[in-house]
This record gives C-alpha cells, structure tokens and sequence, in this order.
C-alpha cells in the first residue's frame, strides 16, 4: 500500500510550507488525484486518518480532486472515447493522456499566529 | 487578528502549491537519470506480477548474452536475497534491496544501493522491482524505459484491470509462452487490452524455458542501448 507513502509525502510537504509561513495549524489541503494516478483515493484517506494524529494537519480537512482520465490525438486533437484504443481512428498516431495522472498538492489554508 | 491590540484570532492563510506530491522523489530520480546517461548505462525497470518470470527472463538474458554485454542487476524484494542470490549464480552482478513492508521500490532506494555495485562498468542494468502490478508503476527511479512482464497463466484481462501499469509501460514481455498449448488463454484478447492501455502497444512473446521470443527481445533491448548511448556493441565488455 504505497498510499501510506504517498501520505508521508505529503505531510512533509505541508509542514514545509507551515514552518515557512510560521503556521500553527492547517485548517484545511486540496488534492488533485487522478484516475490513471494509481493512487485509491479510499486508501489515501485511510492513510491520512492514521497519520494526521499530533501531526499540523490533526484538524485539517481533506478534499481531494478525482481528474478522470482523457486521451487525445496530438495531431487532429480529437478527444478519445473512454476504453477505446489508444490510437486515432483518423491518424493512426499513438493517443497523448491530456489529464488524469496528477499526484498533486493543489492548496493549503492554514492559520498563522 | 484583532484590530486594536493584534491579539486574538489566527489569520487564515490560503497557499497554492501546485506541486506534485512526488516531487521528492522524482527530484532523486532524475539525479540517478544523470548518473545512468553520463555512464552509458541503459537502465530498465523491470516490473511485474509476483512469479511472473522475472528474474527467470534475467538468467535467460544472461545466458544468451554472455560476454557480449554486461548486465547487472537490482532486485527489491520485500523479504529475502533469493533473487540476487539466483542472479549472481548466473553470472549478474547483482545486488539486493530488502524493501521490508514496501510494496514497491523508490528513487531513493535505488541511488544508495547504487554505492554498492559496480554499476558504471555496465552496459545494462536491470532494475527487478517487486512483484507488484500496482505500487511500482506510481515511482520513478531514474529508468530509460519501463519493461512489465505479463505471465499467459496470468489471465487475459489483467492489461484492462491494472492500466496504470500497462500505461508506464514501453515493452510487455508476454512470458511462459511454452505454457500456452496448456492453457485456454487468447492472446489477442491481451493484445487488445494492451491496444486500449499502452499508447505505443509493443508486446514480445517469450519463454525462458524454450527461448522462444529471447531474439526478438535481445534486439529490442539493442535499440534501447543504441538510442541510449549511440554505440551498438559493447564497449565495456572488451575492457574488462
Ligand atoms: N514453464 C515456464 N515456467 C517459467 C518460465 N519463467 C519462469 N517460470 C517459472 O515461474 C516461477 C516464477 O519465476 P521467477 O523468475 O521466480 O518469477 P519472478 O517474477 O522473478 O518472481 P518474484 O521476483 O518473486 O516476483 C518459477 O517457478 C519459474 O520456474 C517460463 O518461461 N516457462
Ligand atoms: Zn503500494
Ligand atoms: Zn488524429
Ligand atoms: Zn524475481
Ligand atoms: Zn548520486
């Protein structure tokens, strides 16, 4: 379960950015997850609930964006059908993922003192 | 904050960060990137199910590819040095990282076993992750190209069910083929599957045990090494 990684990741980036702003707790961090990201959005949040406990993020809400996945031709920039082959039907070219592998950290609100 | 004396209530501070959660770590893997490109070593992330043949393709590899180029490798294991020790036996510098209760290797993982092998002597080094078809494809270590070994006992719909991994994916070894006069498998029903994952669809059958498929994926990895470092054959092998 990598999701418990990727959580440890994440609180240190956000601790970063709290001890850089003299934080003292952080009310509230966006996610942006996406759907070929191969993070569980349920696991991530399992995991967070585990490690948030005494941590700066003990009161924060979590809210995570789902990005699905779309693939589109890089010549003729028609979008794909979900599930189709990954090839376009009119160039034959290999399809380019627009969106949809993102593992980021969007925002953070937090207090300062 | 209160007006008058300053005292009071915290101030809200909105950040944007907009950064990848694995930044870190892809900051790591482009070091080992630099490492690997400056020495002209082609390094392949080798990933799969648990039993999928991995380290059987890699005893194979070596044995067809003895003295004409030098491939070492790193194997992840979660508990033991079996793979490293079955890779030495057949002649692969190798070396083992003990991931413990980790699913998959990391950039970082992968730069502090670099310290114990002679990897800068190589032409190719293989990096075996553990078997896994979920974890290893969310980390990148530094690799030129992602390589999934795909068993025909595995079932025809695993391209579909894990497209994370088949999406990372530069080549599919098809592997245990000498298995499929056994099975009920159809293997165009994996091709499709590999058609609406990899945009590049690119698979190899292959069978460590009959070599069937061991050319056609030897000449493979050449093109990789040539695009890699610009020369064909092996100048290490010579040296050494
Ligand atoms: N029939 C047949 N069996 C194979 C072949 N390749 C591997 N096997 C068998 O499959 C089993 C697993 O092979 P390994 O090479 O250990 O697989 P692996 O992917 O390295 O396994 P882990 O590192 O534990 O994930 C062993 O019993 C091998 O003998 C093959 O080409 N044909
Ligand atoms: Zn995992
Ligand atoms: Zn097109
Ligand atoms: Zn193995
Ligand atoms: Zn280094």
């Amino acid at each position: 379960m990598h999701e418990y990684s990727i959580v440890q990741a994440l609180m240190s980036q956000v601790e970063t950015e709290a001890r850089k702003h003299g934080a003292v707790s952080v009310d509230r961090i966006e996610l942006k997850i996406g759907e070929l990201s191969g993070i569980e959005v349920d696991l991530l949040r399992t995991a967070f609930e585990v490690f948030r406990d005494r941590s700066i993020c003990a009161r924060a809400e979590l809210e995570i964006e789902v990005v699905p996945a779309e693939w589109s031709c890089p010549t003729c920039r028609e979008l794909l059908e979900a599930g189709a082959r990954l090839q376009c039907p009119d160039c034959k070219q290999p399809a380019r993922l627009l969106s949809g592998d993102e593992i980021v950290l969007q925002r953070i609100e937090m207090e300062a003192a | 904050m209160c007006e008058t004396c300053g005292c009071g209530d915290p101030e809200l501070v909105p950040i944007e960060i907009q950064e990848s959660i694995l930044a870190g770590n892809d900051r790591v893997a482009a070091h080992n990137r630099e490492h690997f490109a400056g020495a002209g070593v082609l390094a392949i992330n080798l990933m799969g199910s648990p039993g999928s043949g991995k380290t059987a393709l890699l005893e194979a590899t070596a044995a067809a590819w003895s003295g004409k180029v030098r491939l070492g490798a790193i194997s992840g294991d979660l508990a033991t040095s079996r793979d490293a020790d079955r890779l030495k036996a057949a002649g692969i510098p190798s070396l083992s990282i003990t991931t413990g209760s980790s699913c998959h290797l990391d950039a970082e993982l992968v730069h502090k076993s670099l310290h114990d092998l002679d990897w800068r002597d190589l032409d190719l080094l293989v990096i075996e992750n553990v078997g896994n078809l979920v974890c290893p494809a969310v980390y990148d270590l530094g690799q030129a190209v992602n390589v999934v070994a795909l068993a025909v006992t595995e079932g025809e719909d695993k391209p579909l069910k894990y497209p994370v991994m088949f999406r990372k994916a530069d080549l599919v070894l098809l592997t245990k083929t000498d298995l499929l006069p056994h099975l009920e498998v159809d293997v165009s029903v994996i091709e499709d599957g590999l058609a609406r994952t990899m945009p590049t669809a690119a698979m190899i059958p292959v069978s460590a045990k009959t070599g069937e498929g061991m050319d056609d994926w030897l000449t493979w990895l050449e093109a990789q090494r040539k695009a890699v470092t610009g020369a064909g054959v092996s100048t290490k092998a010579a040296a050494g």
